[in-house]
């Protein structure tokens, strides 16, 4: 007997590590002339899309209510500022004092309210019911405002319907005072005292003992500016968890003060009063007035003093909107990632393949890697483009798109790239599953495209539905997308199809990874345990 | 009847078919009656159409019948069975038709039971959910004619979303490819028509074939719909006919 050698090939062995196979993986893709092309659709149609004629906005064009102007506050952000203003000039530096013994008002009552579309908007003028009552941010107090211009610069406290004292300034500053709602037997005492360009906020439950409640710099307040009372309540809203339509209406506050004190102005001034932003905007229907009795004043009013917000009586897009297109190229995309591996079966490739790289993992890793890494090129260099030329375009439309901070587009456009490689992978990972292009494609449109049609699209489920759906499924991802801010001194009814989503950005899009690693991990499993 | 029989027997005897149709009737039973569980009508006039919402389900099952209709003829060309089938019925166009009129007749039937399935479990449901003869929304009835045209609407709804599925497979072939062009028409109309501007979103919901073939769910509030609920299903009927056009041309006109 003789040992007989094994035979050993003359040709070196070549490398085999991972990025080889990347290498390989890279090569099958971009030889595959149908799958270089549906990447370049993927581009013109998210850059089409979020470019085309449809975009251009209506401002203007179907009379004076289209238009899309905004009040602009101080800091540049789109406000709402429209309130009963009972006042007259204060001079230099000086303090406001008054007590306050009451804060009533009139609500709508919804509940015949007519059918038809989600948000139904009724002006006080066409007549719901009210009945007496105050919504949560319902305001009154005092004021000191650069001008009575809308936007203007201001500070005032206050006290609230639901939410207790507040001191707010410049529409997004806010802070709390005194809990607790006020009546006759527990007044409350306000105090706003201006030395310079400071403006400082006091309250106090007996006119004795004082607290602080907060202090701010208005730059550039004119030496002698407009100071008084005022009154002013919200849009009330009205809506429980099964239903799908929005009822809104405008409310009234009436806030009774006496001792009213003025520092530091010429005595014995006349108070005169304004309705603040009465014509047009939200606050259309009775402006409120006031009522002077020997020295208890009886002020009312409607509107809101306070950042604007999209929804139910909002305006204007968001840059988000400009992306719209991107569930074309998502489609494109997902058609792609689930035919890098299910073409594999089609063909028998995937036993060569599997031949050349027995560790199987490794093969769907390479190819996630590949698929991932292509299809976020061709969301970045698509979604910069729109998110850039798009906002141009709207706004050299007039239509009035949000700001958002450089780092937030930064945020949108990496995001939204972010999305589509997530999704392509998830779709390879059901193509894996699967092995059927048609089962796989289908799936991962369900999940991903249809929740965001039901949720942000054309929102016909019920608030809970969709707020459960836009947690819950891949679509939660799309909160990469917001820009708005959502306010917790205004009352609105932030919902996805406002702009608003119910999860973090990123936390939305931990939700999609989550997905996309069970799928991953179930694809792993299934590829080792199956015969190929 | 050779060419039917030879359809019938390859559709019939494929296990994913029938998994498939039993999902179309799960889904379309399953989502309209969470839909209709979610909902709840509060007062009179509460603004909502009992027959659309409890019909929903289509809106999700309409996904697995494009599945079965792509499969029906993507299949063939991933295995090359469709070779086989060419030589044995050389006249192209009769066997897109005996496919058509095969995947129809069973979507027509799957869709059918889940549909009636749907109403019936709305008739047992919307009424303690505050869909009342007080509230104006007397109980959900085929003798009621919107309902009774929401119903077979939409079964045909699906039978047509079959035949333009059909016509896109044979047209586009590969099974992943055609599937995402179906649902891309299905799916981008009402999500772009969102974003637009008024004039250019009713333009949309005036063509796309999903937003256009569902007007003939609706039953309450008609004035407020961009067309009539049969000319709606009209426009998706146009749809699938350019479809199965394009797809026959392209068989005709191209190597298997």
């Amino acid at each position: 007997m003789t040992a007989i050698a094994p035979y050993r090939s003359a040709v070196a062995s070549g490398r085999a590590g991972f990025a080889q196979l990347v290498r390989a993986e890279w090569v099958k893709f971009r030889t595959v002339r149908g799958w270089v092309i549906a990447m370049v659709v993927a581009v013109l149609a998210i850059v089409a899309l979020g470019l085309g004629p449809g975009m251009q906005g209506s401002c203007g064009l179907y009379g004076p209510a289209s238009d899309c102007t905004q009040t602009l506050g101080p800091g540049g952000e789109a406000v709402t500022d429209s309130f009963y203003f009972v006042h007259q000039p204060l001079g230099g530096n000086g303090a406001i004092t008054v007590r306050m013994t009451s804060l009533t008002g009139q609500i709508p009552d919804l509940s015949g309210g007519g059918g038809g579309g989600r948000v139904k908007a009724s002006g006080s003028g066409s007549g719901p019911q009210t009945r007496s009552g105050v919504v949560p941010w319902a305001k009154a107090g005092i004021i000191i405002k650069a001008s009575t211009r809308q936007g203007s610069a201001y500070a005032a406290m206050m006290v609230t319907g639901g939410n207790g004292v507040r001191m707010q300034y410049d529409y997004t500053g806010d802070a709390p005072g005194i809990a607790g709602s006020v009546s006759a037997d527990s007044p409350r005492w306000l105090r706003l005292t201006r030395s310079g360009d400071t403006l400082t906020g006091y309250d106090s439950a007996d006119g004795t003992h004082w607290t602080r409640v907060a202090s701010v710099t208005l730059a550039g307040l004119p030496s002698t500016v407009p100071g008084g009372l005022f009154a002013t309540s919200p849009q009330y809203f009205q809506m429980s968890a099964g239903e799908t339509s929005l009822n809104s209406a405008n409310s009234q506050a009436t806030g009774v003060f006496d001792h009213l004190s003025l520092r530091g102005t010429q005595p014995g001034g006349a108070w005169t009063g304004s309705a603040i932003g009465a014509a047009g905007g939200p606050a259309a229907g009775s402006p409120g007035g006031f009522q002077d009795t020997g020295g208890t004043f009886t002020v009312s009013g409607t509107g809101d003093i306070a950042p604007s917000v999209t929804g139910a009586a909002g305006s204007g897009v968001t840059i988000a909107q400009t992306l719209i297109g991107v569930f074309a190229g998502l489609i494109a995309v997902v058609v792609v990632g689930a035919m890098f591996m299910t073409a594999e079966y089609r063909r028998g490739l995937i036993r060569v393949t599997l031949a050349a790289a027995p560790r199987r993992g490794q093969v769907l890793a390479a190819k996630a890697v590949v698929i991932a890494a292509v299809t976020f090129a061709v969301g970045l260099v698509s979604a910069a483009v729109v998110v850039v030329e798009g906002q141009r375009v709207l706004r050299e439309h007039g239509v009035y798109v949000w700001p958002a901070t450089a780092l937030t587009e930064v945020r949108v456009i990496v995001g939204t790239a972010a999305v589509l490689a997530v999704a392509a992978v998830i779709a390879l990972a059901i193509g894996t599953v699967l092995r059927r292009g048609a089962g796989a494609v289908a799936a991962v449109i369900v999940v991903i495209v249809l929740p965001y049609l039901l949720t942000v699209a054309i929102p016909i489920l019920p608030v809970a539905a969709a707020d459960w759906l836009a947690r819950v499924t891949p679509a939660a991802a799309f909160a990469v997308q917001q820009t708005l801010i959502q306010y917790p001194q205004v009352s609105n009814v932030y919902t996805p199809s406002a702009g608003y989503y119910p999860l973090p950005p990123l936390a939305g899009f931990a939700v999609l990874v989550a997905w996309a690693a069970a799928a991953l991990a179930l694809a792993a499993y299934l590829l080792q345990r199956r015969d190929a | 009847m050779t060419p039917l029989r030879a359809e019938w027997t390859k559709i019939r005897t494929l296990a994913g078919t029938w998994w498939l149709l039993l999902a179309v009737i799960a889904l379309t039973v399953a989502v309209g009656s969470a839909a209709g569980a979610a909902v709840t009508c509060q007062v009179a006039g509460c603004g909502q159409d009992p027959a659309k919402l409890i019909l929903s389900g289509v809106d999700l099952s309409q996904t697995i019948v494009a599945v079965l209709a792509v499969l029906a003829v993507s299949g063939e060309y991933s295995t090359g069975m469709i070779r086989v089938t060419l030589t044995a019925m050389p006249r192209r166009l009769t066997v897109l038709t005996a496919k058509a009129v095969v995947v129809t007749g069973l979507v027509l039937t799957a869709g059918a039971v889940g549909v009636l399935a749907s109403v019936f479990a709305g008739r047992l449901m919307l009424p303690a959910r505050g869909f009342t003869q007080a509230h104006g929304y007397p109980p959900l009835s085929l003798a009621n004619g919107p309902d009774l045209r929401a119903v077979v609407g939409s079964v045909l709804y699906l039978a047509l979303i079959a035949l333009l599925a059909l016509g896109i497979a044979t047209a586009v072939r590969d099974s992943a490819a055609s599937i995402g062009v179906v649902l891309g028409l299905l799916y981008l109309f009402p999500i772009i028509a969102g974003a637009l501007d008024p004039q250019w979103s009713r333009r949309l919901a005036q063509i796309g074939p999903m937003t256009t073939g569902l007007y003939i769910q609706d039953t309450t509030d008609l004035r407020g719909l961009p067309l009539a609920p049969w000319q709606g299903l009209g426009v998706l009927a146009l749809w699938a006919t350019g479809a199965l056009l394009a797809g026959g041309l392209a068989l005709r006109l191209r190597d298997a």
